[in-house]
């Protein structure tokens, strides 16, 4: 039987180095089984995240051979294993130990964004209508897994580490998910300007080329996203009609 | 003096899938104080990788759908054994609590009229399962948690919680971990909703998760309450079972929906050999209708392909054990041959079962849309569970409740596809409401340090013990064992052999070790949640064995047929005295005349 080495990043906060663990490959597998089966031979405190092991949950993100990946869905064969393949834990969150890095950041951006406020029910039965048409751009942004792999790539973040002022590709994903709604009423543009910081994107796209749902972050949801914000700020009339409607017309 | 944070909720709601946020919601809208607790991070549960639909009667799709259509269904397909009760409210709420989603932000699939579109799936009369693409699970868990966000409930995540707390008949709380840091937590409730989960990571061949190791299940039997229907567990026909790392993941029911066909070696679709009398008069007996009826044809029966899912799995494992299985020891799942039927069939089926495209292109090497797949049986869901009252949810503890794949009744001996993501909100809901009146009308009871005490250092002893067993190891024997042994097809000689083998696995556990210590520990993990596998195997065993006929997911070699002595019955499983475990049959309540004259109509 074949067999690879796996250069692991092992320890805690702000320490830890990489640690070498050779093991049995065998046809089909992904960089999670050697981390699993690595557990179950010699490192069973191995702290890493999983459930679903189907590229559904967004759990198991990680930097492979320095790439933004999920590691339930990267192939062995799709690596070099004639050296050490690297693993280690996304770089733009605080480490907390080996694979696992504290997310919770995430959770509290989501929460500071307005929430979803749907018009009256255009049914007598409370329910709405909507064409596969009105709803296909927000489906694609619904697709997301919050694997975090765009917020990790994103240099805003990774590099100038401006948390508290950017909320990242994944959360201008969410927020024009909820603005291309057909049936939201809430208006979130003022607050993507002010509080968000949608102006320290500068569509690099890195986002784009990591996300495992491919969804076209930069084209789809941020530049639109952009192009309302500015014509927003910018256009009394379009504010004037903002302020009645509760509503920006897309561009 | 142990060390541990204490922290008070009216409502502690143990688990954050579907069934688990809906009772937070629902909690927190009744204006109590509600505590969420979940092993992964928020987002994350197993609802997230549900992929077909949730089924509701809604009628957007043929108005001949109804509550007592989906009632009905889901008898037969649970092969009245179910909680007719849980099976009426079900129905008829489902349609309500789906269309909620949407006014919390979920967009569903559209009919050409601008209303949720529904789909075929198996044992359904009727197209009934709203959906988005194959990723509708996703759907739910995201609109339930963005609108959970904004409810003032206090999430919890990546918190074990490893025993319930009583004082005298009553749960007053739950001691959990948090994984991160290994400290301990004592969450004091006035009321407690399980909403855990199921049992998968008992078995080796699996759609389930990690997180699956029946803690739910265990935690409220060890707490005094009845288990019911353990040995109906479901194995789902489709699982991928090549290459080997990829061997259990799920291959959704929606590809035959979409008009995928199951094929032998020799190319035979089998499973028009094989349709069990009372599905003959609703099922297709030529290729032809069987394919208009997916393609919407509202006067064609449905293929043979769509029959239950515990049929489909065994006609599966006939073909493969009397030599006609594909290479990998499976069958072949065909959706690609629809290109004879559609002209655009490769863009169809991408944008029909997106993720199913991607899981075979990116695990597999296969294109979906150029050659069959080879799939295979796999562990997927348990119909048994904790017993509950069908309107309240709560269990026999006072205090007590357990909604979604945890608690048992809706499902009888067999599920239906999309019946457990509309169950999660049903019952989720009802859970949290009835959870949330017994916290008013009852005070806190605060529980006893002592017993605190002793539980963390029971938690802790797997770190403290040196050179014991592998907790990794002991696990994979347990799996391979109920694979083995009390698998897809059983016979009493092989249970009672898994019998012998679950006491050596327990003496075993009990000198399990953990090297490392407390932070994210995943082998001090699994030495915990192995306790509770073992836990549920052993009642899985023992209802087994008892049942001696074949029923739904439950199929024995030695008693090959449906027994009409065994269909009046529950199997309950309690904790005696002395702690060993006991199996009572419980019977199951006439249904009132209504319901049963609802029945007959529907025949
Ligand atoms: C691949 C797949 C596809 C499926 N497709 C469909 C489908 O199309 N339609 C359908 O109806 N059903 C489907 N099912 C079944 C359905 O998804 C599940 O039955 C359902 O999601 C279970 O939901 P739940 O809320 O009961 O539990 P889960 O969503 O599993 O959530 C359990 C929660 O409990 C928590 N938990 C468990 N133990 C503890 C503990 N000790 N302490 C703290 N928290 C704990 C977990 O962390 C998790 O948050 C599918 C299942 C799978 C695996
Ligand atoms: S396109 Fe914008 S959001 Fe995406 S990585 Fe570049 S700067 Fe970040
Ligand atoms: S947008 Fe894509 S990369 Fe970003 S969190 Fe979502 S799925 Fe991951
Ligand atoms: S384990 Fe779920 S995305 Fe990898």
């Amino acid at each position: 039987m074949a067999k690879a080495t796996f250069s692991i990043l092992r320890g805690e906060a702000g320490g830890g180095q990489l640690v070498d663990y050779t093991t049995e490959v065998t046809e089909g597998m992904v960089v999670l089984d050697a981390v699993h089966q690595i557990q179950a031979e010699s490192a069973g405190d191995l702290a890493c995240r999983w459930n679903c092991k189907a590229g559904k949950c967004g759990s198991c993100s990680a930097e492979i051979d320095g790439q933004p990946r999920l590691m339930c869905m990267t192939r062995l064969n799709q690596l070099d294993l004639t050296k050490p393949v690297t693993i280690e834990p996304m770089k733009a969150f605080p480490h907390f130990k080996d694979l696992v890095t504290d997310v919770s950041w995430n959770y509290r951006v989501k929460k500071g964004i307005t929430k979803f406020t749907p018009r009256k029910p255009d049914a007598a039965d409370g329910t709405w209508r909507m064409h596969q048409e009105d709803v296909d751009r927000a489906q694609e942004f619904r697709k997301c897994i919050e694997c975090f792999l765009c917020q990790d790539v994103c240099h805003v973040l990774r590099d100038h580490h401006l948390h508290d002022e950017f909320i990242g590709p994944r959360f201008l994903v969410y927020t024009a998910n909820l603005e291309m709604n057909p049936i939201d009423t809430e208006n979130r543009l003022d607050e993507l300007r002010k509080l968000h910081g949608i102006g320290y994107c500068n569509i690099t796209k890195c986002c784009t080329k990591v996300c495992p749902e491919e969804i076209k972050i930069t084209d789809n949801a941020i530049i639109p996203l952009k192009e309302r914000v500015v014509d927003h700020a910018f256009d009394p009339l379009a504010k004037l009609i903002g302020l009645v409607t509760g509503k920006i017309p897309g561009p | 003096m142990a060390d541990y944070q204490t922290f008070d909720h009216d409502v502690l709601v143990i688990g954050a899938g579907g069934a688990g946020l809906r009772a937070a919601i629902e909690a927190a809208g009744a204006g109590v104080s509600v505590g969420l607790v979940c092993k992964s991070l928020l987002g994350k549960a197993h609802t997230v990788m549900a992929e077909g639909g949730m089924a509701a009667a809604i009628g957007n799709v043929d108005d001949r759908d109804n509550w007592k259509v989906h009632f009905t269904d889901t008898l037969r397909g649970g092969q009245y054994v179910n909680n007719w009760r849980m099976a009426e409210l079900h129905a008829k709420e489902a349609p309500d609590r789906v269309k909620e989603l949407e006014a919390w932000g979920a967009l569903f699939d559209r009919t050409k009229d601008g209303r949720i579109l529904q789909r075929n799936f198996g044992g359904h009369r009727y197209p009934r399962l709203a959906h988005v693409g194959d990723r509708t699970g996703l759907e739910m868990i995201r609109t339930l948690q963005d609108h959970g966000i904004h409810q003032g409930i206090d999430v919890h995540m990546e918190v074990t919680v490893t025993t319930l707390l009583k004082r005298g008949d009553r749960v007053c709380g739950a001691l959990a971990y948090d994984r991160q840091q290994g400290q301990f937590r004592l969450f004091r409730a006035k009321a407690i909703v399980l909403a855990t989960g199921g049992v998968g990571r008992a078995y080796q061949i699996t759609s389930n998760s990690w997180e699956y190791s029946g803690d739910g299940q265990a935690l409220a039997y060890e707490a005094g309450a009845a288990l019911m229907d353990m040995e109906f567990i479901q194995f789902h026909p489709t699982g991928m079972v090549w290459p080997p790392s990829v061997r259990g993941i799920l291959v959704t029911e929606g590809v035959r929906g979409e008009g995928g066909v199951l094929l032998n070696n020799r190319g035979e679709r089998f499973m028009f050999g094989d349709i069990p009398d009372n599905y003959k008069a609703q099922t297709a007996d030529n290729p032809e209708e069987g394919w208009r009826y997916t393609q919407g044809d509202k006067n064609a029966r449905r293929p043979p392909e769509l029959l239950t899912r515990d049929h489909v799995a065994r006609c599966i494992v006939r073909e493969v054990r009397e030599g006609r299985g594909s290479p990998h020891g499976g069958v072949f799942l065909d959706i690609q041959w629809i290109k004879e039927k559609l002209p655009n069939a490769a863009e169809h089926i991408r944008k029909k079962l997106p993720s199913m495209y991607h899981q075979f292109k990116q695990l597999a090497d296969i294109d979906i849309t150029k050659q069959p797949m080879e799939i295979g049986p796999t562990t997927h869901y348990i119909m048994g569970g904790i017993r509950v009252d069908g309107d309240s949810q709560m269990s026999n503890v006072p205090g007590l409740y357990a909604a979604g794949e945890s608690a048992a009744g809706l499902h009888g001996a067999n599920r239906l596809g999309g019946n457990s993501l509309s169950d999660l909100l049903v019952f989720g809901k009802r859970a949290g409401e009835y959870a949330a009146r017994f916290a008013k009308d009852n005070p806190a009871v605060a529980p006893d340090a002592g017993e605190v005490n002793e539980r963390i250092t029971e938690a802790l002893a797997p770190l403290e013990r040196k050179n014991g067993e592998s907790p990794y190891r002991i696990q994979q024997d347990l799996q391979t064992m109920m694979q083995d042994l009390v698998g897809i097809v059983r016979q009493e000689d092989e249970m009672v052999r898994a019998a012998e083998g679950l006491a050596k696995l327990k003496e075993r556990a009990t000198r399990v070790s953990a090297a490392g210590n407390r932070q994210y520990n995943p082998g001090w993990h699994t030495a915990i949640d192995l306790k509770n596998l073992l836990t549920v195997s052993e009642a899985v065993i023992l209802s087994a064995i008892a049942r001696k006929e074949s029923r739904g997911g439950h199929f024995r070699d030695d008693y090959p047929e449906k027994k009409p002595e065994f269909g009046g019955h529950n199997h309950l499983i309690n904790r005696a005295a002395d702690g060993s475990m006991k199996l009572v049959a419980q019977p199951i309540p006439p249904m009132p005349d209504e319901l049963k004259r609802i029945v007959e109509e529907m025949k």
